[in-house]
């Protein structure tokens, strides 16, 4: 598995707390993300109502849970089920894609499906493809691995266009631009339109509509001269080899209809047996993520069709870390995921430092737990820091579709990765949280280590203490120390009866 | 009724007045309470910090130390939630059948203050007196882990003289999080900062919660504000009446 990794973009990147101080001083980035997810959080919320308020206890809720609840846990079956029997799935798959004129490739590894498609660009002789936004592409870096071959891969998610435009890194699942207001978009566009295609025009304003016409007519030219595309996909329906797209701008649309050639990425995680089972997931995943009853685009394709789309159709099925997060048992839910980043958008601490302080093109609470899953724990300190990323308030969990318990799997995690650091030399944390279970183990060494706790805090009020305590006292007070313990309180007392 | 407190290693040590007062509420509820001096602390900051087989002994103690008391009353939102969630996770690591059916019997007689007082005793009026504007924080792990709902919020508006004021965005983070406060100290530190900024916004003389954690950690970056707003345990709310005030500045 030594070639699994979640995309090579982000290599290098500082540790969470590191990279979430640098993003706290921002001020601009604040309050562009405390707007932005407020705003889809609150979208959410009234869809959710909706449904709750439309399915009353009723014959198709027999327990009670409300619509949505009832909703989520259909949804969280569907892909359960789906993962439980993935081989089966997987050849099924495989074979109605086949017979339907596609060519399925199976890939262990980001290298793997990389060089299937630049070997499929290679073929036609094609300098540039234009890209369906896609998370999997990201994560195996594809658009890296095609400029190495010469072929330039352009992004049509208006998103993620402008974080290419600006060679900045996506820092949200659904809005990858989220940490940019209208202002900055204009000056990228104004600055860098002109210097890969079609410029943005003079005199251009910062209103949403002047800057969707101006990318607009920027993407025409790349739909209209393009001749291969690449996409991933939201499903996989095994039962008739179809794949489906979601999307808000029809410009995945353009892709998966003008070109001559079409190559989809598609993790394994992806596939559900039957369209009737597709159905919640439809339901569930623009509610939670654009905060829509439904998204304004559904595409979906099943191989070749004479006459219509592209007339050569490839499937490149990837693992890339997906059989290693299925074999872990608390884990493997995370392998649910629809990517819809309700997660995210609720998330306090996401909301504070932004996608960039988690060092992968999944970030937030999914990408805590998402990226140590994929990469597996214990050699890399930024990995390792992602699982801590978190308070554990589990507001997550609440509102994610297919119920992934993120903190039970952020706590598992944590323990993999002390576990994994067991044996090696002691860190400062190690030897306190070792102390701390020698105390805490029982009543009589705790009970003498709390006639020190009053002498501690006075100590540590006057400014003294190890250097790790100004974490702490940086911004607040230590409590003051009290008389004596309630230990020692009830002892002398006798529970205040005396 | 005979209750076994279960102060939490936090309150013992730190605030031992959040566990006098639920002494004195308890009792005056007509409730027979004792405080096994066995106990230590449930093993959460070990557990949510990764070291399951440090926590391994702290759980058996627990399980030792409360496993022929009727009902346990913490008052913790947080501490309730390890014992009922996290002790079985501890009891697997450490592969002893034994030990998770014991877990299993011990924890499901674990209340956290406002689930004893509106489930097991079946009152929201404790006849508690607090002359004071109030705001309340529900944390998280009292919220979102163990569902206590609006018990709280019940048993704090059956007190007279206390004027509740919403808080805005309450159900969001104060940022504590264990060792978060410690490890993520910039972010926990944003995140405590705006809870504070809505906290003094209400005009509240009293931020309450069921916490000791989060109120030390929300508490700490009130006092050095100087904003002249305090913290009090739920359970110091409740303790209070005319004669006899809990949660007053030392």
């Amino acid at each position: 598995m030594g070639g699994a990794g979640v995309t090579g973009t982000f290599v290098g990147m500082p540790t969470f707390p590191v990279a979430a101080r640098r993003a706290l001083g921002d001020a601009q980035l604040r309050h562009n993300l405390g707007q932005a997810t407020a705003t889809i959080r609150a979208k959410r919320q009234r869809l959710v109502e909706e449904v709750d308020a439309a399915v009353p206890t009723s014959a198709a809720d027999p327990q009670g849970l409300g619509g949505w609840e009832a909703l989520r846990r259909a949804g969280a079956a569907v892909k359960e089920a789906a993962l439980r029997s993935l081989p089966e799935h997987l050849e099924r798959l495989e074979a109605e894609l086949v017979a339907n004129g596609a060519t399925v490739h199976w890939a262990r590894d980001a290298a793997e499906a990389c060089s299937v498609v630049a070997a499929v660009a290679r073929a036609h002789g094609v300098r540039e493809v234009v890209k369906v936004k896609s998370m999997v592409t990201q994560e195996i870096g594809l658009n890296e691995a095609l400029e190495a071959e010469g072929v330039a891969a352009w992004e049509t998610d208006l998103a993620e266009l402008i974080v290419q435009l600006d060679e900045d890194l996506p820092s949200h699942i659904l809005v990858p631009a989220i940490h940019r207001n209208r202002a900055e978009v204009r000056e990228i566009f104004l600055r860098r339109m002109k210097e890969v295609g079609r410029a943005a025009p003079d005199g251009l304003g910062d209103e949403p509509a002047a800057l969707a016409a101006a990318a607009r007519s920027h993407l025409r030219e790349k739909f209209l001269s393009a001749r291969m595309a690449v996409s991933g996909a939201n499903f996989a329906v095994a039962e008739t080899g179809t794949l489906v797209v979601v999307e808000s701008e029809g410009n995945g649309r353009m892709c998966l209809t003008l070109p001559e050639v079409l190559v989809s990425v598609v993790g394994i995680e992806k596939v559900v047996p039957t369209w009737e089972q597709l159905d919640p997931m439809l339901r569930l995943l623009p509610r939670s993520s654009t905060g829509e009853r439904m998204n304004p685009y559904t595409s979906t394709w099943s191989g070749t069709a004479a006459g219509d789309g592209p007339g050569e159709v490839h499937v490149v099925l990837l693992d890339n870390g997906r059989t290693r997060a299925l074999a872990d048992e608390v884990g493997r839910q995370a392998l649910r995921c629809i990517r819809c980043s309700a997660c995210l958008n609720v998330c306090p601490v996401y909301e504070r430092t932004g996608g960039h302080a988690y060092g992968s093109v999944y970030p937030g609470p999914i990408g805590a737990i998402l990226n140590p899953l994929l990469n597996g724990v214990g050699h890399d300190d930024q990995v390792d820091s992602l699982p801590y990323a978190s308070t554990l308030c589990g507001a997550c969990f609440e509102v994610c579709p297919v119920r992934i318990d993120i903190p039970s799997v952020l706590v598992d995690q944590r323990a993999q990765v002390v576990d994994a650091h067991r044996g090696r030399r002691r860190s400062g944390e190690a030897v306190v949280m070792r102390l701390a279970a020698a105390t805490l183990a029982d009543e009589g060494r705790l009970g003498f280590a709390e006639r020190f706790t009053g002498v501690g805090l006075r100590a540590a009020r006057r400014g003294a203490g190890w250097p790790g305590l100004r974490r702490w006292t940086g911004a607040r007070d230590l409590p003051r120390p009290p008389r004596e313990s309630f230990r020692a309180w009830w002892r002398r007392t006798g529970g205040g009866t005396r | 009724m005979r209750v076994a407190l279960l102060v939490t290693c936090l309150n013992d040590a730190l605030r031992p007045g959040t566990g006098q007062a639920v002494v004195s509420l308890l009792r005056r509820l007509g409730v027979d309470v004792d405080f096994p001096l066995a106990q230590t602390c449930c093993g959460q900051p070990l557990v949510n910090t990764g070291y399951l087989d440090e926590a391994v002994p702290l759980v058996r103690s627990f399980v030792r130390t409360f496993e022929s008391h009727d009902a346990v009353v913490v008052p913790s939102g947080s501490c309730a939630g390890s014992v009922r969630h996290q002790h079985a996770l501890v009891a697997r690591r450490a592969g002893d059948p034994g030990l998770a059916t014991a877990v299993e019997e011990v924890s499901s007689r674990v209340h956290e203050l406002s689930e004893l007082l509106v489930d097991v005793l079946g009152v929201t009026d404790v006849g508690a007196y607090y002359p004071h504007t109030v705001t309340y924080h529900p944390t998280c792990h009292s919220l979102r882990m163990l569902g206590v709902g609006d018990r709280p919020r019940r048993l704090l508006e059956a007190v007279r003289g206390l004027r509740l004021v919403d808080l805005p965005a309450a159900e969001e983070c104060c940022g504590f999080g264990g060792t978060f406060a410690l490890k993520n100290a910039d972010t926990s530190v944003a995140m405590g900062f705006d809870k504070v900024r809505h906290v003094r916004g209400t005009g509240a003389e009293v931020l309450v919660a069921g916490d000791t954690s989060c109120l030390t950690h929300l508490g700490g970056m009130l006092t050095r504000q100087r904003a002249g707003v305090r913290v009090a345990h739920l359970a110091q709310v409740l303790a209070s009446t005319e004669g006899d005030v809990w949660g007053e500045p030392a």
